[in-house]
């Protein structure tokens, strides 16, 4: 098997912490390639959702089982605790309502892994403050008018949120240019953050 | 009278869901590739309506190469030097296998006595045949349109038999506007004067006419408005200015009308009865009281679905009502909609995506 690219850090998360020959449904799954590492290295049932025919194509190619579908339409159609795990990576800030992608996250799955940019980024902040437009970054490098994220999201708002839904946090981790930072202030600290969450 | 076509006689008769059976049903197919020692390698390729065993081989009447050429061969999507690749005549048809034109037990071609049959039991007499050659699972089944449902019937009803399930625009229940347009061509068949009841074998003429009006309703809901204005727009045919008549004036009308009368050629009026029939009763949901996950329910096979976005025949919507049933029964499904101008039919043409699809799915 061909050498695999290194995994984002918030995915090598993920991946290092589902249990080997689990279940996980791996919602915008992209080009693959999260599920063909839970595949070929924990022996995960790992099923998607992915709207981007192309990144469909690419993920039947690798003999993953792909569904070429809208989250926030089609997961309805999925049962009840049909998976171990929920995947949402960098997904959630594109949601029409991320209060309701999160409740069904955890219907369809008894954990769920959440991963979003932080907008509270000090950079982000910086660049608001200064130039008084909304920031184009490294993480998101996107103009305002024509980026899919339309529900920008704190680390504060998410356990906000949490809490609201009595959804349980298990676990967290901040990234930062693609390392992995303490939690000290990482509210303003972090450029992207990843939660474990169960119900 | 003998067979030209290779087939194999089924050895015990064949119940159908009306309850009646067929006896000495005679089964034509093509293979391509070797079976290999333990035999796990068998593809079954399903055909649509008007289709046939000659899949990646030439017609013997029309002498054209076989319908899924681009498909299927030596390092094609679907690779003869990996499978063994087979390909049968659906029981109704025309071509070797047992259908309205084959002689019943009084010698006589069974024309209208031919009982009238379902995609399942199409789907029993190909499970028969697999029997014959002793071929208990196949590594795949791939079939779309008709061929599709055949695909998604095997998986229903024969979980066992096949390791994946590769369907192709197709759905798994007749639409009420898919049910209209083959009353169209059934009715443009039985109102031809040679039609005669159905008992035309042998006479001097068939009901060709009803059969090529029935061909060319139907090819019409194979394209897509674009792929035809594309192709034909409101261009005239030989001529600078309309004749003010009914001969063929638009390119159109004469490509339709080459499309009716090339079939004629190929194909029996009492077999597109029976097939559409077949087609027009399909609903798998139905089969399995009313629920189409339950049709799925435990099937251990892998399943990739595919949809073409000009297609209007069956839709999209069609093939995600799929995914979504066996979503809910937990299995493996792959689904893509593919991008392709040419309607329905784009399963048949050149769609590269479609090659790397079948391809990774085969492989993967």
């Amino acid at each position: 098997m061909a050498e695999r690219p290194a995994l984002r850090p918030d995915l090598a998360t993920i991946l290092e912490r589902i249990e080997p020959g689990s279940r996980a449904l791996d919602i915008g799954c992209g080009d693959g390639t999260l599920m063909a590492a839970l595949r070929d290295e924990k022996q995960v049932d790992a099923r998607g959702i992915e709207i981007d025919g192309a990144c469909v194509e690419r993920c039947v190619a690798q003999g993953l089982s792909v569904v070429q579908g809208d989250a926030d339409r089609d997961l309805e159609f999925y049962p009840d605790s049909a998976f171990d795990y929920a995947i949402l990576s960098q997904t959630l800030q594109t949601a029409a309502r991320p209060d309701h992608m999160l409740a069904e996250l955890l219907r369809v799955g008894r954990r769920a892994f959440v991963s979003f940019p932080n907008f509270a980024y000090w950079r982000m902040r910086w660049a608001l403050m200064r130039r008084g437009r909304m920031p184009v970054t490294r993480h998101l490098p996107v103009t305002w008018y024509e980026t899919q994220n339309i529900h920008h999201v704190t680390v504060k708002d998410f356990e906000e949120l949490a809490a609201q839904l009595g959804v349980r946090i298990e676990d967290r981790w901040y990234f930062t240019r693609e390392r992995e930072i303490g939690g000290g202030g990482a509210n303003w600290r972090a450029e992207y953050a990843l939660f474990e969450v169960s119900r | 009278m003998s067979n030209p076509h290779t087939s194999l006689t089924l050895p015990n008769p064949l119940p159908l869901d009306s309850g009646q059976a067929l006896a000495c049903v005679e089964m034509a197919y093509e293979t391509y590739g070797t079976l290999n020692a333990d035999k796990s390698n068998a593809i079954l390729i399903c055909h649509a309506l008007t289709g046939d065993q000659y899949v990646a081989s030439t017609h013997p009447i029309t002498g054209k190469p076989g319908w899924w050429e681009r498909m299927v061969g030596p390092g094609k999507p679907i690779d003869t030097d990996r499978f063994h690749v087979i390909c049968a005549n659906v029981i109704g048809s025309c071509l070797g296998s047992t259908g309205p034109q084959s002689p019943a037990s009084d010698g006589e071609p069974y024309a209208m006595r031919f009982p009238v049959i379902t995609i399942r039991d199409m789907v029993r007499g190909l499970v028969a045949m697999l029997d014959a050659m002793g071929i208990a699972q196949l590594h795949t089944v791939v079939g779309g349109s008709m061929g599709g449902m055949q695909a998604l019937s095997l998986a229903a009803n024969w979980p066992d038999r096949a390791g994946r399930v590769l369907a192709i625009a197709t759905t798994a229940r007749h639409s009420a506007q898919n049910i209209a347009f083959h009353e169209v061509g059934r009715q443009a068949i039985m109102a031809d004067p040679h039609w005669c009841g159905g008992d035309y074998y042998g006479e001097e003429s068939a009901p060709d006419a009803g059969l090529a009006v029935a061909r060319m309703a139907a090819h019409i809901t194979y394209l897509s408005e674009e792929g035809l204005t594309e192709k034909f727009g409101r261009r005239l045919q030989d001529r600078d200015a309309k004749t003010f008549g009914f001969d063929a004036d638009f390119q159109v009308e004469s490509y339709l009308r080459y499309q009716g009368s090339g079939f004629t050629r190929r194909f029996d009026a009492n077999s597109y009865l029976y097939i559409t029939r077949a087609m027009d009763y399909f609903d798998i949901a139905e089969e399995h009281g009313g629920t189409l996950a339950k049709a799925f329910a435990g099937t251990p096979a892998r399943f990739c679905l595919v949809s073409f976005d000009s297609d209007w025949l069956y839709p999209t919507a069609e093939s995600r009502h799929v995914v979504h049933a066996l979503n809910a029964a937990g299995a493996p499904v792959s689904f893509v909609e593919l991008s392709a101008p040419f309607g329905h039919d784009s399963f048949l043409l050149d769609v590269p995506a479609l090659d790397r699809v079948v391809k990774g799915f085969l492989d993967g």
